[in-house]
């Protein structure tokens, strides 16, 4: 409980905060790349503390929005039409398909259950061997190590009926679209704090050489965040790129090695769609050939065609930073947290949705 | 021997299960015959008998006269059980406080159950006991009610109504309209408790502290403002389903006036605060059963308070912000670190955040 406190003094925030505003001579568009790092700035109310300079870009690290509109469709077929218990994170099933979410699903009779760890959904597995059982394996490399795990110890428990429906994304691939994209113009990064701890470092490296950008492995509380970006801008000022790491605290360069095997145990790195985004190569994971009998996708088959996107949602373009929600012209109009047209609008760490709260706040 | 002994021993007095020729409740329970007459006579009369219940008649009549709040409620809360207490407790403190927040003292309840085929009776008789004991410690009464039973499969268990009606307290004023700007708003104890008790004891969920749920009655303590305040005591509500950020926005919707929040000074356990923050879940938002929001005016807040302190109910009090002119209906919460932001209604149910 002490870290709580200690990152969040109020002190040590105005300290930074007052040496941010004393060294920044120009404007500069500083990434966070984490949906947590979002709804931290937003939920501490920090956007409007810092200089008029600093513009912060809300990144793509939001695994509830880049999720595929076709996978969630996928999601509401196997539970409404295959009868499936479906389990997801809580975030997921607010996000609307192009039909219906998950939550609207089950308010149609559908079997979705909201849980906190893939391993709940092993139980359900065993609680019900009559029944299938699917876990809506969302999230960047933070969470593939439970997801892998799981997986693992349904095969060794044997279990016939439990598979998982694979929406796995990587940051650093997201990174590189976005700074290949000639219309996003990011002058820095607050790379994932929580990525990073599992998967270290090394990847971080090659980028800031690449696109000389100065890379800083950040954290999410209040002091985490200004120390993240009173390192970016000391850099940006002084014409230097380097990868740092802020949050060493829980990040080691090396990670979490024994993490790091499980997930290569479980997954290899695979093409991914992002949804707003497209297909980025290299960006995702998918189950080894030794485990796709745990892949939904194989286990049940899914033809529904594939739908597009509601024609006003700009979520791309949010999500790589080039434009800014509010310059959405469906922006707090058609498209609201309670009738979204796309999943930034949706997650409580995609950026429309930060803006939608924080947007009415015109305080000096 | 005097009413408070009386009470006490009532309290200590610990009444088993009757020995029933059923240990689940049946579909005939609900029918009227002679089944449901077993389950009465057994149950809900063997615990809480009183003048108006002897009477077994369609409804209580019941000498009234001047001003009265009248509110009702339905409890649906699962787990039947959690920490702190049961659905019970809820069912009788809630409509308690409801009366309570319209400046009246709780007088009279109705108490109507819809029981799923095969709820066991050992858990209902549990519930029982719960109801007689909150309601004896909040000194009312059941005079009437009524029983049905659904099939399995139809119910979650057991949902429970109650009514209830009660004198007006004679210097209460109790009206949204009255709300200005300048006007303190105050928190009668720490929040969120409730909500993560529940949620604590939902699968996959185990703390290492417990966290008990906050239910209590809170008519004292409001008695205790009226009593010395009177008209000074603008609104009160309790901060249910949807936490004190729901309840604020509403006020704030309503009047068109805004409402800021200073984040420092929201009462709050620090078990509870943690359990919050490992589930990504913001305690603005999280359901509270024992505790009230008073907004006063500017020149009683600092008396509010101090009542409020002395009282074991709400001993825990802040004043946690203000009614403002700007920002109309909307709640700005000042963080810990001196940034604002937008504190907005829920679309729907809080979920817990994925990473």
């Amino acid at each position: 409980m002490k870290y709580l406190s200690e990152y969040r003094d109020p002190q040590l925030v105005g300290q930074y905060l007052d040496e941010i505003h004393e060294i920044v001579t120009r404007p500069w568009s500083i990434m966070e790349v984490c949906g947590g790092q979002t709804h931290g700035l937003v939920k501490n109310g920090i956007l409007n503390l810092l200089p008029p300079q600093i513009n912060m870009i809300h990144g793509p690290g939001c695994p509830v929005c880049v999720t595929p509109l076709h996978l969630i469709d996928k999601a509401v077929h196997l539970a409404l039409d295959k009868g499936v218990i479906l389990c997801s994170y809580g975030d997921m099933v607010r996000v609307p398909g192009s039909k219906m979410s998950l939550l609207e699903a089950k308010a149609n009779g559908a079997d979705i259950r909201i849980l906190y760890s893939p391993l709940e959904s092993l139980k359900l597995a065993q609680e019900y061997p009559g029944r299938e059982v699917v876990f809506f394996a969302v999230g960047f490399e933070t969470t593939a190590p439970a997801n892998a795990l799981a997986v693992i110890q349904a095969s060794l428990l044997g279990l016939k009926n439990f598979s998982i429906l694979t929406s796995h994304v990587l940051v650093p691939p997201a990174m590189e679209a976005v700074l290949n994209d000639e219309t996003a113009k990011i002058d820095g990064f607050l790379a994932a704090g929580h990525v990073c701890a599992i998967m270290g470092l090394s990847e971080y490296g090659p980028l800031v050489e690449k696109y000389q950008v100065p890379i800083v492995v950040t954290g999410f509380e209040p002091v985490d965040l200004l120390q993240g970006i009173l390192m970016t801008v000391r850099q940006l000022e002084q014409g230097v790129a380097a990868l740092e790491n802020q949050y060493s605290r829980v990040v080691k360069a090396e990670g979490n090695p024994q993490a790091v095997e499980v997930i290569h145990k479980v997954f290899e790195v695979s093409d991914r769609e992002w949804r707003g985004i497209g297909n980025i190569p290299g960006s995702g994971y998918e189950l080894r050939p030794e485990f796709r009998g745990y892949d939904a996708m194989v286990k049940f088959e899914v033809d529904i065609p594939k739908a597009p996107e509601h024609p006003d949602c700009i979520a791309g373009l949010v999500l790589k930073g080039i434009k800014k929600p509010q310059q959405c012209p469906q922006f707090g109009k058609g498209c609201t947290p309670s009738s979204p047209f796309g999943a930034p609008m949706v997650s409580s760490e995609g950026a429309c949705a930060a803006y939608y709260h924080f947007q009415a706040v015109e305080i000096g | 021997m005097s009413a408070f002994e009386e009470k006490q021993s009532l309290l200590n007095w610990y009444c088993p299960l009757p020995q029933l020729d059923f240990d689940r409740i049946l579909l005939g329970h609900g029918s009227g015959g002679l089944l449901t007459n077993k389950l009465l006579e057994a149950g809900v009369f063997e615990l809480l008998n009183n003048e108006w219940l002897a009477q077994k008649h369609d409804g209580a009549i019941l000498d009234l006269e001047g001003r009265m709040a009248f509110s009702t409620d339905s409890f649906v809360v699962s787990p039947l059980f959690f920490p702190g207490g049961n659905i019970g407790e809820l069912a009788v403190n809630g409509t308690v406080n409801d009366l309570a927040m319209c400046g009246a003292l709780p007088r009279y309840l109705s108490l109507g159950f819809i029981l799923e085929e095969g709820f066991p009776m050992r858990d209902f008789w549990e519930i029982l006991l719960s109801i007689r004991k909150s309601c004896a410690l909040a000194g009312v009464n059941v005079v009437t009610g009524d029983t049905k039973v659904v099939e399995r499969g139809k119910g979650d268990g057991i949902f429970i109504n109650t009514t209830g009606i009660g004198p007006l307290h004679p210097q209460a004023s109790i009206q949204s309209a009255r709300v200005v700007p300048g006007d303190r708003v105050i928190v009668s104890g720490p929040v969120a408790a409730h909500g993560m008790a529940i949620l604590s004891v939902r699968e996959g969920l185990q703390f290492e502290s417990t966290i008990t749920s906050d239910t209590r009655a809170l008519h004292r303590p409001v008695k205790a403002l009226l009593d010395v305040l009177g008209q000074e005591v603008h609104l009160l509500r309790d901060p249910t389903r949807g936490g004190v950020a729901t309840t604020l926005n509403e006020i704030a919707r309503d009047r068109r006036l805004g409402v800021a929040l200073e984040q420092s000074s929201l009462p709050i356990d620090e078990v509870v605060e943690s359990a919050c923050e490992i589930l990504g879940l913001d305690p603005l938002y999280v359901a509270n059963e024992g505790i009230f929001i008073a907004i006063v005016s500017e020149s009683t807040a600092a008396d509010a308070l101090a009542i409020l302190k002395t009282l074991p109910e709400t001993s825990g009090a802040a004043v946690i912000g203000e009614i403002v002119a700007d920002h109309p209906g909307q709640v700005l919460l000042k963080s810990r670190i001196g940034g604002k932001r937008v504190v907005g209604m829920l679309p729907g149910e809080q979920l817990p955040r994925i990473c």
